[in-house]
């Protein structure tokens, strides 16, 4: 049995259901797996979660949560689930223990019995137990909401963008936590606009305007990029750029860090690349074969589309 | 890019007994994109707030522009640009009325006015979307508009505080296109990211760790210097050095 299974479901909004959030979503994730849904703002991310925990009704389509059906059985769902949402939801005028004890007491159980699930996370804000929750950084935020979701030993969890606005540092220390709680088996569907997250889960959707580009493990999606990918780089990166645009064999041409990705025209070869850089760069240039990444299959796809 | 436009001197911010900036030094060139990186709590806000003319020193010294920033934080504010992620636009102006508005704040005339909204019309494709409400826009094009507005004064130097996020690879690509042609105008960009490929889009990048600068060299430099892969890596060796608890 999968864990969440979705099924062609389909969400407007609008009057005349102009705003077409969700086009004919399918996916489903099995039990114990770490699910990256991959997109940016407007993609649709976080109505196929209030879909999926049953606090949105979808226009059409089926999905269901441990074997669970979203609609029918929305009552039996809410007790199996945790759920983390995008925007800060806890109380802020409560105190760090009070809103733990308030989320413990709404599914009927206490602190006590589950601490030894949270207590690598809540272990590091407890210190602030007596601090309001509207007065936490970004990062202990996080670590309570998490907390929260989880003290009722749900089976299936639901972060909608954990990570965004939280610093490096504090986004690797989480990514860490999922990893734990992935052990203990608890299914996970988090959703992310950092690409550099997708490669840490175990299978990726990548979404785009309420349309599922591409399902597949970070490995899978990286193997399907069949194009010649190149980086390049010169003291005038502007100039560059717009140089490579204008070349006829040159499929694509972004930004990519240090250097710019060139992706390039089936057929075409490197030597074509070197010989047009050399006339129009001179010697003012570096260019070497380059490894596609998340963000180089997303942006390949997203033109595609 | 010798014409320095910022500059400080142990720049340095106490709350109370707490240092939230703690003795900065550095310089920024003309027509420079300058990264501005740290976790939160490391003190960056703070540091901008304080080149912004928003915020006054403790001790040190600083001048923006040229300005000092004890003294003539007004000019300060009429020759810099700023953007964030969280506030730039009004959602229920239009873009036109947007432009109009800023052009207005900064005093500009409405021949002035008039030739930069169609300039920038064109240059962001925007023609047929003149005369939407901004809230009806796609937040792509709503962050280029912000950038376009941000500089509609034609400032020396804008700040950029987490301008990208949320958005797409592609729309995000576009909007340091954006940056890139500014620089080359020779408009200085300050710019704050938690996104560290963006890191390495700019000459220079200063990472503050517990209020101090833990280093300030170009991308390629820190890599090699810290024996990294990325700026990622780089990031996380420094970040990770924070005694400071993040509260």
């Amino acid at each position: 049995m999968s864990a969440i299974l979705a099924e062609n479901i389909f969400k407007t909004y609008g009057k005349r259901k102009e705003i077409k959030a969700l086009a004919d979503v399918s996916f489903d994730v099995q039990q114990g797996e770490l699910f990256g849904i991959i997109g940016s703002d407007g993609a649709g991310k976080t109505s196929l979660f209030r879909i999926l925990t049953t606090l949105l009704l979808a226009d059409s389509g089926k999905a269901s949560v441990e074997g669970l059906d979203v609609v029918k059985d929305y009552k039996a769902i809410r007790k199996t689930v945790g759920y983390m949402p995008g925007r800060f939801s806890l109380y802020p005028d409560l105190t760090v223990e009070e809103n733990l004890n308030f989320f413990a007491t709404v599914f009927s159980t206490t602190v006590r019995q589950n601490y030894d699930l949270i207590k690598d996370i809540y272990g590091q804000i407890e210190p602030f137990k007596k601090r309001k929750a509207g007065e936490l950084s970004g990062g202990m935020k996080q670590k309570l909401a998490l907390s929260c979701a989880l003290i009722h030993r749900p089976t299936v969890l639901f972060l909608d963008e954990p990570t965004t606005g939280v610093d490096a540092v504090s986004r690797k220390e989480f990514w860490e936590m999922l990893k734990n709680l992935k052990m203990l088996g608890i299914t996970i569907l988090v959703s992310t606009p950092y690409m550099d997250e997708a490669g840490l889960c175990d299978k990726i959707a990548l979404i785009q305007n309420g349309k599922i580009l591409s399902i597949n493990t970070p490995r899978g999606i990286v193997h399907k990029f069949q194009k010649s990918l190149f980086a390049v780089r010169s003291s005038h990166m502007l100039i560059l750029l717009n140089t490579l645009k204008e070349f006829y064999e040159v499929d694509d041409v972004y930004p990519f860090g240090q250097y710019h990705h060139v992706v390039m025209k089936k057929g075409s070869s490197e030597e074509k690349l070197h010989s047009f850089l050399t006339q129009k760069m001179k010697n003012d240039f570096e260019l070497k074969a380059a490894t596609p990444g998340i963000e180089d299959c997303f942006i390949d796809l997203m033109k595609e589309n | 890019m010798n014409e320095i436009m910022i500059t400080t001197e142990k720049l340095t911010k106490k709350f109370g007994e707490f240092t939230a900036v703690d003795q900065i030094s550095f310089d920024v060139h003309k027509g420079e994109i300058f990264g501005f990186l740290g976790a939160n709590g490391a003190g960056k806000t703070t540091a901008m707030r304080m080149l912004c003319g928003l915020l006054l020193p403790t001790s040190g010294k600083a001048t923006v522009a040229g300005y000092d920033v004890y003294r003539q934080n007004e000019k300060i504010k009429r020759n810099i640009g700023y953007m964030s992620q969280k506030f730039s636009l009004y959602e229920d102006l239009t873009v036109k009325e947007n432009m109009k508005f800023y052009g207005g704040i900064y005093g500009k005339s409405d021949a002035y006015i008039k030739q930069k909204t169609s300039f920038i019309l064109d240059q962001l494709h925007l023609n047929s979307e003149a005369n939407k409400l901004v809230k009806s826009i796609p937040l792509g094009w709503k962050q280029k508009l912000a950038f376009s507005v941000a500089i509609f004064h034609e400032p020396g130097i804008v700040f950029l505080d987490e301008p990208t996020g949320g958005v797409d690879p592609v729309t995000r690509r576009d909007f340091w296109k954006l940056i890139y042609e500014a620089a080359d105008t020779g408009i200085t960009i300050f710019v704050t990211t938690h996104y560290m490929d963006e890191a390495e889009y700019c000459n220079r990048v200063c990472i503050m760790v517990d209020g101090r600068i833990e280093a300030l060299d170009s991308p390629g430099q820190l890599i090699k210097t810290y024996n990294a892969q990325s700026m990622d890596d780089v990031f996380l060796k420094l970040a990770r050095k924070a005694v400071r608890v993040d509260d």
